[in-house]
């Protein structure tokens, strides 16, 4: 199983979302929520597409790299869940780093609260911590599907209605 | 919100730059005033009259995932132009391969929907019961079958006890729509009013399920309670199996006891009876408004659409067949 780098962010959001979404079972592209996210990353900075670079890293997709100074940046819609955004985008700072790309850094924008954030590339730390979240994705993965969150903490997931319908 | 298109007048639908273009044709084949369709608005289409269509509106349909559903003259269900599946699941896949071909899996799938069935047509003949409609004697021998549900290990022979329980469930129609005279199922042709509608219908409930199932990861092909290729979309039977009773019968009761559908509106042919188009304008109203009318589901706290409970529906059986949680059928309590 390859992890990408949505898993290692649903692995600090949702165990189960992590779960149904490495097997196939997505929710993402019916949700309004995430269309609207899709709409602020992709229209909010027009002229940045034409001057950076987009990036394959095989198992996930840079949206806007900067060459010049090896810079990633991320837009989000809100920063409720930042601690996962930050381990999606140490994920693709170690993944950078892996090809050989010298102290690459990220900046998370966060275009509606106009607020951004940097994030930084520790090889020594970080590389320990990204590997470690690769195989506690792994074993959830391995294993059969987690429990659900508090019905709270979900309201605004895509696998809202997935998760909860019973009877 | 998208919603479901009704294309009852004969006439050309293509693509015109990013959007639909419908323009209806009269008898003399003159063209009439054009009218557009924006695409993010269209969740499907019915087709009724005879379409004009070329290939680029199907590429463009199928990009855009909208499938188009037929209809002969007779209102026969024809088939279906469904979307290259969107989501695919190698794993749902393979375990619903596995629940069809292990009999004790698919035996308890099958059981559920014909329990479930069951019990929403109960609740439809308790309801009028209370209305003084007397159906207690039906309501007592639907129980009794029901119980032998249980006790069923092969699939043709639930099959056997679902048609004695809809059999005993259609002699309870003339008690609640005297109006018209109604002896029991005739499917090919129908050749009464009733029997004429409950095929219209239960043909739309079909289409209403298996576009459901194009939303979700699962494959309509295979199925556990009707035999896979019945029709081409099985699933769709099984899923509609509980959904009948709640949309179909329930609509047939409300349009004919408010008089919304009477005589006038059915044609005769021999051995035959069938809707006018007036009619049938009438049923698709109904339905969609049926469809898009919402109840406060229990679970999720919050409103749903009846079209949205068949697809609640479709992730219920998923989560069943990656063994999640045991599928439980849609129970009305209302």
């Amino acid at each position: 199983m390859t992890i990408t780098p949505t898993i290692v962010s649903y692995l600090h959001l949702c165990h189960r979302k992590l779960w149904l979404h490495a097997h196939h079972l997505r929710m993402e592209s019916t949700s309004e929520l995430v269309a609207e996210g899709k709409l602020i990353g992709e229209t909010t900075y027009p002229q940045r597409a034409l001057k950076w670079q987009e990036l394959d890293l095989g198992i996930a997709k840079i949206d806007f790299f900067d060459p010049k100074s090896n810079t990633i940046h991320e837009i989000k819609k809100s920063n409720k869940k930042s601690f996962a955004h930050n381990a999606q985008v140490k994920y693709y700072l170690y993944l950078l780093h892996k090809i050989g790309i010298a102290e690459p850094t990220a900046i998370i924008e966060y275009p509606k609260l106009r607020i951004t954030k940097t994030v930084d590339w520790d090889t020594e730390e970080d590389q320990d911590l990204v590997e470690s979240w690769i195989n506690q994705a792994d074993t959830i993965i391995k294993g059969t599907c987690p429990d659900r969150l508090q019905i709270s903490k979900c309201k605004k997931c895509s696998y809202f209605d997935f998760c909860w319908s019973g009877e | 919100m998208k919603k479901s298109f009704y294309l009852f007048n004969p006439g050309r639908l293509s693509r015109k730059d990013n959007t639909l273009k419908f323009v209806p044709v009269d008898e003399n084949v003159n063209e009439g005033q054009a009218r557009y369709l924006p695409i993010e608005q269209v969740a499907n289409l019915y087709v009724f009259g005879s379409l004009d269509a070329n290939s680029a509106l199907y590429n463009f349909l199928g990009k855009n995932g909208i499938g188009v559903h037929f209809f002969d003259y007779y209102e026969h269900y024809t088939g279906s132009f469904y979307p290259k599946e969107y989501l695919q699941a190698g794993q749902l896949h393979v375990q619903q391969s596995l629940h069809y071909s292990d009999p004790m899996k698919r035996i308890t799938l099958a059981q559920e929907f014909i329990n479930v069935g069951a019990f929403n047509m109960l609740k439809n003949l308790k309801y009028y019961q209370n209305r003084n409609k007397n159906t207690a004697e039906e309501i007592l021998i639907i129980e009794e079958l029901i119980k032998q549900i249980n006790h069923t290990t092969k699939v043709d022979e639930l099959m056997g006890i679902e048609g004695n329980i809809r059999q005993v469930y259609y002699s309870a129609f003339n008690k609640i729509i005297p109006t018209f005279p109604f002896n029991g199922r005739e499917r090919q042709p129908p050749t009464d009013p009733i029997n004429a509608l409950i095929s219209f219908c239960n043909m739309i409930c079909y289409t209403a399920c298996l576009d459901m199932l194009y939303h979700t990861q699962l494959d309509p092909t295979i199925s556990f309670l009707h035999e896979p290729g019945v029709r081409r979309y099985s699933l769709a039977l099984d899923v509609a199996e509980i959904f009948k009773p709640i949309l179909v019968d329930r609509l047939i009761f409300s349009l004919v006891n408010k008089k919304h559908i009477q005589v006038k509106h059915f044609r005769n042919e021999v051995n035959a009876c069938l809707l006018k188009e007036s009619g049938r304008k009438i049923v698709m109203k109904a339905w969609d408004d049926k469809l898009t009318d919402t109840i406060k589901h229990r679970k999720l706290g919050r409103h749903v659409s009846y079209k949205h409970l068949i697809k609640l529906e479709c992730y219920k059986l998923s989560k069943h067949l990656m063994s999640i949680e045991q599928y439980q059928g849609f129970k009305t309590w209302w």
